[in-house]
C-alpha cells in the first residue's frame, strides 16, 4: 500500500512572503514580559511599540530580535498563532545578544523583524493523524502548531505528542503539557534521558516513545523539532512505523543573520533555511540532511 | 488446560513473539506464567537469581538502582509491549537492577530455567529465542547511548 501524499499529492509549504514592509528594517516592539522557564530557557512576549498592527505569523515562522547596540537573533515565535496580540519567542540565553535579552526590563524596547521563513502546514494534516515529536527545547516553535491544531481539534484524527527532555527540572512549558494530558482528546508522551528527585515517568530515549504509536501509520502527518540527531532517530522511527518522506516535516536550525536569503549565511546546499525553511517536508531535504557543514 | 491456552493467546499478542510459528509458541507456552504486580511493589532486587524475565502486557516498570541515603536511581522505563530483563541468560543469572511496578503491571512471566532448557534441548528454538534477543539488547544498547550523548544540552557559545 502507497501511504505516500506523492500518491495523493498535498500541497507543498506555500514559500515564505513578508508582509509588504522592508524586511531588512526592525520595528520596536516594547517587552511586556519575561518569563523564565528554565534554568537556561526563557520566554519574552512582545507588543507593537509603533502603532501599527500585532504580527501575524504562522506556526514555525520565526523574528529576527535586535537587542539595540548588541546585535540580532533569529528566534522561534512559541505563542499562539490565534491571538497575535502579544508575541512570544522562547529561547535559551546562551550568546550575548540572548543574555542581553534576557535581562530587558518591562517596558524597555527591542527591534524586532518578520515573521519570516517557511511554517508547519498543520492544514494538509485535516482528516489524518497528528504527531507532534519534539526534544528539548524544541517544543518551543512546535507549540504554535499544537495550539493550532487544538483550536480545531475536531478537524484531526488522533493526536499524540511525544516530547523527550534531558530531565523532569528541562520539561518545557511543564503546566500546558499537564494540561494536554488531562484532556481527552489528546494523547502526550513524555519521557526524560535522565531521571532525579521523585520522578515517576518515563526514562528512556524519546524514540522508545514512538514505537507505542497512537498514529496511524497509513494517513499520519508528523512534525518533529528538535536537534537535529534526535530529529535523524525519529525520522528513522517513523518510517519503520510506516510513515512516508513526504509525511513528514522538520525544522532545521542553521546560522540566520539576514533572514531573508541574501547573506547565505544560512546556507544548506541549494537550500537558505531563512527562506525556503526552517520547516521542511522531509523528502525535499533528505539529501542534504546529513550534511554537517557546506 | 483452558489455562495454558489462555496464556497461549496472551503470548500471540505480545509483539515479542511476532514470528514465532506456532509450534515454538506451544513449546513456551510450558514456560510462562500469568504475573501481576500492584504500583509500587519492587519485585526484582539486585542481586537476586534471575529465574524469570517477563514480558509487559500492561503497566509500567522501573529499573532502579540502590543508593545509601537517598533515593532509588531511575535507569530506564520500560511499558507494554517491553521486554524485562536478560539477566537470565548470562551467567551466574543475577539481577543487576530492582525493579519497581510504577503503577499496576500486568506482565507474562517466563520461567527461566525452563526456557533454557527447552532452548538447550532445542537449538532452532534456541536460535529463534535469541533472534528475537538480541535486537531488544541492542535497541536498549542504542537508546542508553544516545542519552549519554545529553543531546539536549546547550550548544556550544555561538560567537555573537
Amino acid at each position: 500500500m502507497d501511504t505516500s501524499l506523492a500518491a495523493d499529492p498535498g500541497p507543498e509549504i506555500p514559500p515564505a512572503r513578508w508582509s509588504g514592509v522592508d524586511p531588512m528594517m526592525p520595528r520596536p516592539f516594547t517587552v511586556k514580559r519575561v518569563r523564565k522557564e528554565l534554568a537556561d530557557t526563557f520566554t519574552l512576549e512582545l507588543e507593537p511599540a509603533d502603532g501599527g498592527g500585532p504580527i501575524r505569523f504562522q506556526p514555525g515562522q520565526f523574528n529576527m530580535l535586535y537587542a539595540y547596540g548588541v546585535g540580532e537573533v533569529p528566534i522561534s515565535i512559541s505563542s499562539d498563532p490565534d491571538d497575535p496580540s502579544v508575541v512570544a519567542h522562547t529561547t535559551r540565553f546562551v550568546g550575548s545578544v540572548t543574555e542581553a535579552l534576557v535581562h530587558t526590563r518591562i517596558g524597555s524596547l527591542i527591534g524586532v523583524r518578520g515573521p519570516f521563513g517557511t511554517h508547519w502546514p498543520v492544514e494538509i494534516a485535516q482528516g489524518e493523524d497528528v504527531a507532534f515529536i519534539a526534544g528539548g527545547i524544541g517544543l518551543a516553535p512546535l507549540r504554535p502548531a499544537i495550539y493550532r491544531v487544538l483550536s480545531e481539534r475536531q478537524k484531526y484524527g488522533n493526536v499524540v505528542i511525544f516530547y523527550g527532555a534531558r530531565t523532569p527540572e528541562d520539561l518545557l512549558f511543564r503546566k500546558e503539557l499537564q494540561s494536554w494530558r488531562s484532556r481527552f482528546d489528546i494523547n502526550v508522551h513524555v519521557t526524560v534521558d535522565r531521571a532525579t528527585g521523585r520522578w515517576n515517568g518515563r526514562v528512556g530515549f524519546v524514540t522508545q516513545l514512538i514505537r507505542g504509536g497512537g498514529f496511524d501509520r497509513h494517513s499520519s502527518v508528523a512534525f518533529i523539532c528538535g536537534p537535529e540527531l534526535m530529529m535523524r532517530y525519529s525520522i528513522q522511527k517513523l518510517q519503520e512505523h510506516g510513515l512516508g518522506n513526504d509525511r513528514i516535516f522538520i525544522s532545521m536550525e542553521r546560522n540566520m543573520k539576514c533572514a531573508v536569503g541574501f547573506c547565505g549565511h544560512c546556507q544548506l546546499g541549494s537550500q537558505f533555511v531563512c527562506k525556503d525553511g526552517p520547516v521542511y517536508r522531509f523528502d525535499n531535504i533528505e539529501d542534504y540532511f546529513s550534511i554537517w557543514e557546506l | 488446560m483452558v489455562k495454558v491456552e489462555g496464556l497461549e493467546t496472551l503470548m500471540e499478542e505480545h509483539p515479542f513473539f511476532e514470528g514465532f510459528n506456532q509450534e515454538a509458541l506451544d513449546l513456551l507456552a510450558g514456560c510462562a506464567t500469568n504475573a501481576k504486580f500492584d504500583a509500587g511493589t519492587v519485585f526484582i532486587r539486585e542481586g537476586d537469581k534471575a529465574d524469570m524475565f517477563y514480558l509487559i502486557r500492561h503497566g509500567t516498570v522501573a529499573q532502579e538502582i540502590r543508593v545509601p541515603g537517598r533515593d532509588p536511581l531511575v535507569v530506564e522505563t520500560l511499558s507494554e509491549g517491553d521486554l524485562l530483563g536478560w539477566s537470565w541468560i548470562v551467567p551466574p543469572y543475577r539481577w543487576t537492577f530492582d525493579c519497581r511496578a510504577v503503577e499496576l503491571v500486568r506482565a507474562l512471566g517466563m520461567d527461566a530455567a525452563c526456557l533454557r532448557a527447552k532452548c538447550e534441548q532445542d537449538h532452532s528454538l534456541g536460535y529463534l529465542f535469541y533472534q528475537h534477543m538480541v535486537p531488544i539488547i541492542a535497541r536498549r544498547l542504542w537508546a542508553v547511548r544516545m542519552r549519554l550523548l545529553d543531546i539536549y544540552a546547550p550548544a556550544p557559545k555561538p560567537k555573537l
